[in-house]
């Protein structure tokens, strides 16, 4: 147990850039609060995830309580409290995207990939989630991959796409 | 002949770089306020333009910045609101990547005019592009002296910056997003006190719509006249409509405010995919009541809108076509609401997840006819009592859903299945 906790405690710290972007972005509010999901988006760049000594390590550098660091994490939706695959397929499914076919890109990602909505490939490649409007309604049916979007997405064109992920 | 300002150049790569933007004129409209103008006067400006709030409420936005208090020793804040998120809506979007320095020229104007010293843009988390471009955009700004201390000697200081949210359709509504500029879950606030009187950190706060704001430098440049000649004059100005769903050319048409609907879905749009029939138009957003085809012959205002009980919203036209299952797409926008109900209220938190519920039983035609009553009644039971209008936008497209085709959902009842054996 003595070795573990050494371990989280040798892992989670910001990199030295990562540091120098904390006091960048402290800079930008007049208290350290408001910071914290800009601080959590530099956290999840950094570690991938956030665990709970993630959610730690951020409370003591904004001098927050832990609780105060969880409660927004849990709210938000971009937060990963689980590592995701490496290549995070977050297929819209609302009206507009819907109505152009993204019940069958999720069909199709499901049978390919062989998981379910929510679950992460055995191999940690590949993550899968619906989500809420991404707000590109215009070039519907859209897939956001990690930060890109993908969008007027058919099953071949994500096909070939998955295909040029290493 | 109607030219469009907005989205003009944004085919242009370069229309990202400052410099692009300052050879087309940008920043004059900035420099002319801080160098010529006193706050009061650009608000008056703008209220003469008859300019109103694009982010859905049409709320005359000279008039919001008057009520900002002009003798307080508390810092101002202004905050330009890039959480785009009603399903529908993608406008913003476009401006925040073809024309950066418009939204940032226009969020500056509005900090002054409030004389406001910090501004913040709030962008929704999935937008990391664009929240690059407008930190790229703000650091050009801050290259060329105009933002920082003391900018161009006027003795006017403004700082910018970008702040990210991190997915939640709730901090598009003001005081919830100011909450999570604040570092905390997006639960709206009880108004009043409005923002602008207690706001971000307790101070006076500003909180506008990206297009509405990236109308500003338009109008200081061309005068609150030429704004107010395009459109009607009570609700006038260049408006971008966002088309999607079952249309051939979905995408954002910069038009007059006021141009007819059914002009914008078959000219524009080119009509609908595969020559199929129309079967229902939601005009502004998903959560604005929908409308019948002998209904979109419509100038899109806030007031012609209102006045045949929809609204302009948020500009979010989104087309069904006659093959579209109307019980299931209001499954899926009732999931939408459901979802994204912070869950403060509990006819809002209760409400929306018992709203989908019997939604999934009806279109699987495992409901009853007294099933569409109660879904109905609750849709009632939440209108109008919660703290914010997410509650409201969810209980009105059930409404109005039901009103205007209550057949399907009874037909729905009755077969005991999906007529159309729907997959949305």
């Amino acid at each position: 147990m003595a070795k573990q906790a050494t371990e989280t405690e040798k892992a989670v710290e910001f990199s030295e850039a990562g540091q120098k972007e904390l006091q960048a972005l402290l800079a930008r509010y007049p208290d350290k609060r408001a910071a914290l999901l800009m601080v959590l988006h530099l956290a999840q760049r950094e570690f991938g995830w956030i665990s709970q000594d993630v959610m730690k390590y951020i409370a003591e550098q904004l001098e927050l309580p832990y609780g105060d660091v969880y409660d927004a994490v849990s709210f938000y939706t971009m937060f990963h409290t689980r590592p995701p695959g490496k290549y995070h397929l977050q297929v819209c499914h609302t009206l507009s995207c819907a109505l152009r076919g993204a019940h069958q890109i999720c069909q199709h990602i499901e049978e390919k990939l062989g998981i379910k909505e929510g679950e992460v490939t055995p191999d940690g490649k590949f993550s899968f989630v619906k989500v809420e409007c991404l707000g590109s309604c215009g070039t519907a049916p859209v897939v956001q991959i990690n930060e890109d979007y993908h969008e007027n997405m058919t099953v071949e064109k994500l096909e070939q796409f998955l295909k040029t992920l290493k | 002949m109607f030219e469009p300002v907005l989205t003009k150049d944004i085919q242009i790569p370069e229309s990202q770089e400052i410099d692009y933007y300052l050879s087309r004129g940008g920043y004059e409209a900035f420099q002319k306020v801080i160098k010529s103008m006193t706050p009061d006067e650009v608000i008056e400006e703008v209220k003469a333009s008859n300019l109103r709030g694009r982010g859905g409420a049409g709320f005359p936005t000279g008039m919001k910045w008057n009520f900002v208090p002009k003798n307080t020793d508390k810092p101002h804040y202004m905050v330009n609101n890039a959480d785009e998120s009603e399903p529908g809506t993608f406008k913003d979007r476009l401006l925040l990547n073809g024309n950066p320095h418009l939204v940032l020229e226009g969020t500056m104007i509005g900090a002054f005019a409030i004389r406001a010293n910090v501004a913040y843009i709030y962008i929704r988390g999935e937008f990391a592009r664009e929240a690059r471009i407008m930190e790229k955009a703000i650091a050009q700004a801050y290259e060329k002296g105009f933002l920082g201390k003391n900018i161009l000697g006027t003795g006017y200081d403004l700082d910018v910056y970008v702040h990210r949210g991190a997915g939640a359709y709730i901090c598009g509504e003001e005081t919830g997003l100011l909450e999570s500029l604040e570092g905390k879950r997006g639960w709206p606030r009880i108004k009043p006190p409005f923002p602008a009187l207690e706001g971000l950190f307790r101070c006076p706060t500003i909180v506008n719509n990206v297009e509405t704001l990236s109308c500003v430098p338009l109008i200081i440049n061309r005068g609150a006249d030429w704004f107010k000649s395009i459109g009607p004059e009570r609700s006038p100005g260049p408006k971008l409509f966002c088309l999607s769903g079952q249309v051939k050319n979905p995408g954002v048409f910069e038009l007059p405010m006021g141009t007819n609907l059914k002009e914008i879905i078959y000219e524009h749009g080119g009509g609908l995919l595969n020559g199929k029939g129309l079967k229902a138009v939601i005009p502004g957003g998903s959560s604005v009541p929908i409308l019948r085809p002998e209904e979109i012959d419509v100038s899109m205002d806030f007031d012609s809108l209102a006045q045949i009980g929809s609204m302009l919203g948020s500009a979010g036209i989104i087309v069904m076509d006659e093959g579209t299952c109307l019980v299931d797409a209001l499954l899926n926008i009732a999931h939408f609401y459901r979802h994204e109900s912070c869950g403060q209220c509990t006819p809002c938190r209760e409400g929306t997840y018992w709203a989908e519920q019997v939604l999934r039983k009806i279109e699987h035609g495992q409901a009853s006819e007294k099933d569409i009553d109660m879904l109905e009644e609750m849709a009632r039971h939440i209108n109008f009592r919660t703290i914010c209008p997410l509650g409201d936008a969810a209980a009105m497209p059930i409404m109005s859903f039901l009103k205007k085709f209550r057949d399907e959902f009874v037909q729905h009842v009755r077969a005991g299945a999906c007529p159309l054996n729907s997959q949305l």
